[in-house]
């Protein structure tokens, strides 16, 4: 056989005499880069923009630019009752529209003083509802996750499964997205005939997909590679900078208000605190915070089946059951300041109240979101990293711009 | 612990600062002269008997032109005790400023941006006081309640009206 | 057009119709979201609604596609980039505007100082999809829509310049 004749070489010499002085290590430039992020950009969640400051591939500083989904709800809530306000606070975090209502109705109600009367019914379909609409943000927060590293197949599957979801609570209230469904002191429909079977069935259809979930994402070997001992947050940066939610949680505290506020019914069901543990890497990482989601789901699950077990026993359906029983004519608490909170998909969602008692519109309505604490946290966590793990921690924040921005 | 607790706590410590108890319903709250807000932060967050490690919520509020005030409201929350705390600084409207809290807790960052961006109360030493929901060229803080918008904005009608 | 395939080696058509077939077999959107309309947008693209069978698939730059969906409220601060991402995609293009915030500012049109008050206030449009937010199947609606649209377009004569035309002379 012929010898194969290999046509070049690579000598060393040969390339520092032919331009010589050129490959001089102290004349090497080292230069800085701004990389302009989004507004438009397939993995930025919505409309964030980052200003990156990259030496090469390594992210030196960040600057989030916010605003660009800014849609003036605290100026809308200065100037709406309170029942108008509902449509605008499912507008803010659209994923999860029903737990910002609940979060919203609740301290309406907690206003008024009529927390307390709210049937245990009416309860048990808020939380019943809210868990489902928690299952589909996070389902959006994984799938996407997924697209933003890499695979699509998990967008695919997530999506597929949401729409189980979005189809019943349209059966439920009519809306595919933003619902309008519980209201201050009540709801606005009960269940249809026949839900509960239903949820159950898709609880039955979704738990064994959970699972083969978990072993396609999270057990795979690529995405750990991609987001073990990535973006570490420490617990004291992460209380620091206030975050909460799957954030916090992934960080290693058990801090859920569903537990610690212990509101509407959830003393009454049975579940635990999924926290991170750092079982691929450190405790912190991206990793863990979506691991946290998806154990949350089986939470979210558990409280489903809890839920639609006291909706079949205990709050039977009932002729005279009025879900609007103790809607107020008009809503109108006493002048007072109040900050109320709850546990939203993303984390806390705080409402401040400010009425003057004379009115039926709020003087003054800050909302205190998640994604917003959770977001201010990204500079802090991505000094160092590679520009493409940056965004794989954007994704594993799970910020919604709706919200962000209000 | 109650707010009164909370309150005689400090005033043994911090003797200096003047503190003013508001026992309205149902949440009460302690009302701080304005350029103590940051000693009396510093304070809260860092002895073992309150250990407020966490700044729920900070609210800059406009009472109009009437009244001539402004407020700032914290919430502050601990996480390993479980209680919470509501302090409130009153400010003047024609000159809006206090010390920032940024020093305290980094989460006060963006809420003070905010505050000064929708409100126009203007936090000292704050690292990066700039305007973070609108644009960097809006006129005016739209949630004070003399506020009205520009007529238009780079070319483009504000209001719903047809041109 | 798609049925003359099938009946013989040679297809005659007129230029007009290949073109046009071409353009609306393969509209391509630039795949970005703006708010709670993308998220429908989104569940459009996904498994259950499946675009691709109309041959929409997002692409990532405007210099490659055809079409641009406005899927959310735009504000103030996004107006010049909408604009300038409007500006950078190559000819033919088109935009459907999806969702009442887009159409008209929607819920925000009273108070809503930093929202612009419909996006043709900006940048023409071709097909308004109505919704807070729209169905999925209103937005296959509304793609359907812009198809007939692209149907009828002329190499030849112009419609619309000839119309200006004539009100000018009248």
């Amino acid at each position: 056989m012929e010898k194969r004749q290999i046509q070049y070489q690579f000598q060393e010499d040969h390339l520092i005499n032919s331009s010589k002085n050129l490959f001089d290590e102290s004349k090497l430039k080292m230069e800085e880069m701004v990389i302009n992020l989004g507004p438009h950009h397939p993995s930025t969640h919505g409309v964030l923009r980052l200003e990156v400051l990259t030496d090469g591939e390594y992210v030196v500083d960040l600057v989030p630019h916010l605003g660009y989904l800014h849609r003036c709800f605290e100026k809308h809530a200065e100037n709406l009752n309170f029942q108008q306000i509902i449509p605008y606070v499912d507008r803010m975090d659209y994923m999860a529209a029903i737990n910002s209502e609940h979060a919203f109705a609740m301290g309406v109600e907690k206003m008024m003083g009529i927390d307390e009367k709210i049937p245990k019914r009416v309860e048990y379909i808020r939380v019943l509802v809210a868990e489902l609409n928690r299952l589909a943000s996070h389902f959006i927060a994984i799938g996407t996750y997924g697209l933003d590293i890499g695979a699509t197949t998990p967008f695919l599957w997530m999506m597929r499964d949401r729409e189980h979801i979005l189809r019943l609570l349209e059966w439920v209230s009519g809306a595919r997205m933003l619902y309008n469904y519980i209201w201050v002191g009540g709801l606005y429909y009960d269940l249809p005939v026949g839900f509960e079977e239903r949820c159950t069935e898709f609880i039955n259809y979704f738990e064994p997909k959970l699972q083969e979930l978990k072993e396609l994402v999270i057990d795979n070997k690529i995405f750990i590679e991609r987001t073990a001992n990535v973006g570490v947050l420490p617990l004291d940066i992460a209380i620091n900078y206030g975050t909460s939610g799957p954030v916090l949680r992934g960080s290693g505290l058990a801090h859920d208000l569903r537990k610690v506020d212990g509101y509407s019914v959830y003393p009454e069901l049975d579940f635990e605190v999924p926290i991170g543990e750092g079982k691929m890497g450190t405790v912190g990482d991206c990793w863990d915070r979506t691991y946290v989601r998806v154990l949350e789901c089986w939470e979210s699950l558990k409280i489903m089946k809890q839920c639609v077990k006291q909706l079949t026993t205990d709050h039977k359906r009932d002729r005279t059951f009025d879900p609007q029983a103790l809607v107020p004519k008009k809503i109108r608490p006493k002048a007072m300041d109040f900050y109320s909170r709850a546990e939203n998909p993303k984390g806390e969602l705080g409402f401040f109240f400010r009425t003057n008692g004379k009115s039926d519109i709020p003087e003054r309505l800050k909302v205190r979101a998640c994604s917003f604490c959770n977001l201010s946290v990204l500079p802090e966590i991505s000094r160092g990293v590679l520009l493409s793990d940056l965004i794989a921690i954007i994704g594993s924040i799970d910020v919604v711009m709706g919200e962000v921005d209000r | 612990m109650t707010t009164e607790e909370i309150l005689a706590f400090i005033n043994e410590n911090l003797s200096d600062c003047k503190l003013t108890y508001n026992p309205i319903k149902p949440q009460d709250e302690i009302i701080v002269e304005g350029e103590n807000i940051a000693t009396v932060c510093q304070f809260l967050k860092e002895n073992k008997t309150t250990y407020f490690d966490s700044l729920s919520c900070l609210t800059g509020v406009d009472n109009g032109p009437a009244k001539k005030t402004m407020e700032v409201i914290y919430h502050l929350y601990s996480i390993p005790f479980g209680h919470r705390l509501t302090l409130k600084v009153m400010l003047d409207r024609e000159n809006p400023t206090l010390p920032s809290v940024t020093s305290v807790w980094r989460a006060a960052d963006w809420h003070e941006r905010e505050a000064y961006d929708l409100v126009g109360i203007r936090f000292e030493n704050h690292p990066d006081l700039r305007r973070i929901l609108s644009p960097d060229d809006w006129v005016g803080h739209p949630l004070q309640k003399d506020y009205e918008p520009e007529e238009r904005y780079h070319g483009i009608k504000i209001k719903y009206e047809k041109d | 057009m798609d049925q003359n395939f099938g009946q013989g080696e040679i297809v005659i058509s007129k230029v007009d119709d290949l073109i046009n077939w071409a353009r609306l077999s393969s509209l391509w959107p630039l795949g970005f979201g703006l708010a709670c309309c993308a998220i429908e947008m989104m569940s459009t693209f996904a498994s259950n609604y499946d675009l691709d069978r109309f041959g929409v698939f997002p692409r990532a730059t405007p210099r490659q596609s055809d079409c641009m969906i406005i899927s959310g409220t735009v504000t103030f601060k996004m107006a010049d980039r909408v604009r300038r991402l409007y500006e950078q995609m190559a000819e033919p293009r088109y935009v459907i505007s999806m969702g009442s915030c887009s159409n008209c500012g929607g819920p925000y049109w009273e108070h809503g100082y930093n929202v612009v008050k419909g996006v043709d206030r900006i940048i023409p449009v071709d097909v308004y999809v109505p919704g807070c937010p729209p169905r999925p199947e209103a937005l296959i609606g509304g793609i359907l829509k812009l198809r007939d649209e692209i149907k009828k377009e002329t190499l030849m004569a112009p419609t619309a310049v000839e119309n200006l035309l004539k009100e000018k002379t009248a």
